[in-house]
């Protein structure tokens, strides 16, 4: 594991050397003729991305990819998927390994500048928390004072955690770790007093367990962690393409687009919003390079934006996480879609 | 009278370079050395272009940056408003922590090995046999996560201790604890610490400086005073008293530069989540320095095995008919002539020691690999600088062992006059 991020970070740099050629043509016109969408996704954060029981991938950020790979390819089934730790996914991505970074990846102006990948939007408002175990005693993040703290390396999570103590003027040692999985492990071994990373990877890593009640999450929350897909800097119109895909997944929502009920809409509505997200009006397929019925595509892989969070992440879930920040505008959410015109 | 003269000298012909045999050597050395430089250059430019065209050069720059994390073993001082650099530093202190470690404790426990698997003992030498197979024939990776493993899950967490029954107990009067995140063992404090010198890039702990300063001395004055006994028992056939000498020369000095600092030991005590006061060896290391000995000390026993037996039988006959008892036959004669054999390889399984223990990012040891080419690397995104960095870093280290051991090795190999 450990090694592969070393070899991985050298493949990179070989693709780098290697990449001259696929400088010159566009991300789409090469997802196109290759047929299939290389998305990086989690190695296995359940709800998020995760292999299921048959070996296929499933979760919000899967979600994602199934919903850009209908709407380039026109199914969503024509996804690669390319697992990266959180180390190598933005080598991955800036050597054209995947075309898109689906991973539970925290917006930030060094990431979107220095590292030359960009965001396209956010899919999950987030914000860092603390898991302990409950029979530790502990009830808020200020009591962690001298803990053993189990953090991913080359995350953003790994900075935050040394601005909040210190800002808190407390003390910790750090038990670095590679993956979720053995986060997870060393969590439970008790080699660590508390497990820090998003809030939402906490409430998915905790419903793993064989004893989800005997941890808890800690009220607080210690930074703003919006994550979002992302593509490589540079081809704006496949940046587009990402962004209003996961646009229309937000707005389908919003207009009550559902996968049982689109077909119907697709004839019967005079919403001329509607119409012209589902392509029976308005020409937005042939301004963004894709055929009339992308969105439509996009949203019936697997639903809107709510159907989507509702079946891998939502309260019915074993994560059951609560929309909170990522409800609706109209329901005090933080989720705005830009208007289809 | 015949006259030989020799062949007029013809000019030089560029038809000489492929078909004089006293040239074509020499050309084709020529061409492949441009082949191969023009392949590096293709390579390299090739490289630097496109990183140019994604609009990244090389740039050292970041390691002047503010590094933001925390590294949780700092033998310098280190807080996350240190630079990249200091982070480096503390990773490549780190890194030849463990590797000093690992090849002391390799040398001793392979010597041991492979001293023994020569043993009349059947049984010891098929220990040993066993031993060296199952670790030598294992990937290391393996043994680094297996020894942490069961340090984690076998060893109690620092709760166990608390309470007025706790089900874990330290050891040795109180105290050392074993946890399974770190062995807790007392330390020496330092009342009148002297701090630390900075000069520069370079930071030195006076309090050490003085400790080495007076054992180093002790021995050198504890070495004068043997010769100069000898050399009075020589001349005069009398050896002066000298047992309360090398006594005084070795142990006084660093008794002096105790009190002097106003050392106490200090017993680590469970306070909140963890044990404070003391020293925490954390279970990565030990694992790693474990696993890294006990691998290593596998092929050691082999070299070491392989040098005893490369002299010849005739040789201790011969010491043993001269008088000599096994002790000094082993000393003086088989010795020196196995250590001729068994240097150079040694050397080779120094360098692979010290370049294994880049394996320590699986166990979350934070040394060289895990902090330039971890942590720093992940946060700035400078992929090929940082890689780049670290394996001029890694040449260099093992370039110096690899000097320090030939220089060694010359001292012992056979001279021929």
């Amino acid at each position: 594991m450990k090694q592969s991020v070393f070899l991985g970070t050298l493949a990179a740099t070989a693709l780098i050397a290697g990449g001259a050629l696929a400088q010159g043509t566009s991300t789409l016109d090469t997802v196109k003729a290759r047929g299939e969408l290389n998305c990086g996704v989690n190695t296995g954060l359940v709800g998020f991305a995760a292999p299921d029981a048959n070996g296929n991938w499933q979760g919000f950020d899967v979600a994602i990819c199934k919903a850009v790979a209908a709407a380039v390819l026109g199914d969503a089934s024509k996804v690669v998927y390319i697992p990266t730790t959180s180390s190598d996914r933005f080598e991955q991505l800036t050597s054209g390994k995947i075309d898109l970074l689906s991973r539970n990846t925290t917006w930030t102006f060094s990431r979107d500048t220095d590292l030359r990948i960009d965001f396209v939007g956010v899919n999950y408002y987030d914000g860092q928390g603390f898991m302990v175990r409950k029979d530790l005693g502990v009830s808020s993040a200020k009591e962690l004072n001298g803990a053993t703290i189990c953090i991913q390396t080359g995350t953003t999570t790994e900075l935050n955690l040394a601005d909040y103590f210190k800002a808190n003027n407390m003390a910790y040692t750090a038990v670095p770790i590679e993956t979720n999985a053995e986060g997870e492990q060393q969590y439970l071994a008790g080699a660590c007093d508390a497990y820090t990373t998003d809030a939402s990877g906490l409430a998915a890593t905790r419903a793993a367990f064989a004893d989800p009640e005997n941890h808890i999450i800690l009220p607080e929350i210690v930074s703003k962690e919006p994550l979002g897909p992302s593509v490589r800097h540079g081809d704006n119109a496949w940046g587009d393409i990402v962004r209003w895909t996961l646009n229309a997944l937000i707005a389908a929502e919003e207009y009550g687009i559902t996968s049982t009920n689109i077909d119907e809409l697709e004839t019967s509505s005079q919403n001329p919003e509607v119409q012209r997200l589902l392509g029976t009006s308005g020409e937005l397929g042939k301004m963004i390079g894709l055929e009339p019925n992308w969105a439509m595509n996009a949203i019936k892989a697997g639903g809107n934006y709510g159907e989507i969070f509702a079946a891998t992440i939502g309260e019915s879930t074993p994560i059951g996480l609560a929309r909170g920040l990522n409800a609706q505008w109209t329901q005090g959410g933080l989720l705005y879609a830009p208007p289809f015109r | 009278m015949a006259v030989v003269t020799d062949e007029p000298k013809a000019g030089f012909r560029l038809g000489m370079l492929i078909y004089d045999t006293r040239y074509r050597s020499i050309t084709i050395q020529i061409v492949v050395l441009i082949l191969v430089m023009a392949g590096v250059a293709w390579l390299v430019d090739n490289l630097l272009r496109n990183l140019a065209v994604l609009g990244r050069g090389i740039d050292f720059s970041f390691l002047g940056n503010r590094s933001g994390y925390d590294i949780n073993q700092t033998l310098v001082e280190y807080t996350n408003d240190s630079t990249h650099a200091r982070a480096t530093l503390v990773g490549l202190l780190n890194t030849l922590l463990v590797a000093f470690l690992g090849c002391v404790a390799a040398t001793v426990v392979g010597v041991l090995a492979g001293v023994m698997r020569l043993s009349k003992n059947w049984v010891i030498a098929r220990l040993m046999t066993v031993y060296v197979e199952v670790f030598r024939n294992i990937p290391l990776l393996l043994w680094i996560l297996i020894i942490f493993a069961v340090f984690t899950e076998a060893l109690p967490a620092p709760n166990a201790f608390r309470g007025e029954n706790p089900a874990a107990s330290m050891v040795l009067f109180d105290t050392v604890a074993f946890t399974n995140r770190y062995t807790a063992i007392p330390w020496l404090i330092f009342d009148n610490s002297m701090g630390w010198l900075t000069l520069g890039p370079v930071y030195l702990n006076i309090d050490l400086v003085l400790i080495v300063t007076a054992v180093v001395g002790g021995v050198f004055a504890n070495r004068a005073i043997l010769r100069r006994a000898k050399r009075i028992q020589e001349a005069t056939g009398e050896r002066p008293t000298t047992w309360w000498q090398p006594i005084l020369a070795l142990f006084g000095p660093i008794i002096a530069v105790f009190l002097f600092l106003g050392t106490h030991v200090d017993a680590p005590t469970l306070q909140g989540f963890n044990f404070t006061g003391g020293l925490q060896v954390s279970n990565s290391l030990v694992a790693l320095w474990l696993a890294l000995t006990l691998y290593t000390a596998a092929f050691i026993a082999e070299i070491v095995r392989a040098g005893i037996n490369a002299v010849s039988r005739g040789q201790s006959e011969a010491a043993f008919a001269l008088g000599l008892r096994p002790g000094r036959t082993m000393s003086l004669v088989i010795l020196p002539q196995a250590l001729r054999v068994i240097i150079p390889p040694l050397i080779s399984q120094y360098l692979n020691l010290t370049k294994n223990s880049s394996l320590a990012i699986a166990v979350g040891y934070m040394d060289l690999r895990g902090t330039l080419g971890g942590i720093t690397l992940n946060q700035t995104g400078r992929g090929l600088e940082a890689m780049m960095l670290l394996m001029l870093i890694y040449l260099v280290i093992s370039l110096i062992i690899s000097g320090t051991m030939n220089i060694y090795n010359n001292s012992v190999r056979l001279k021929e006059r």
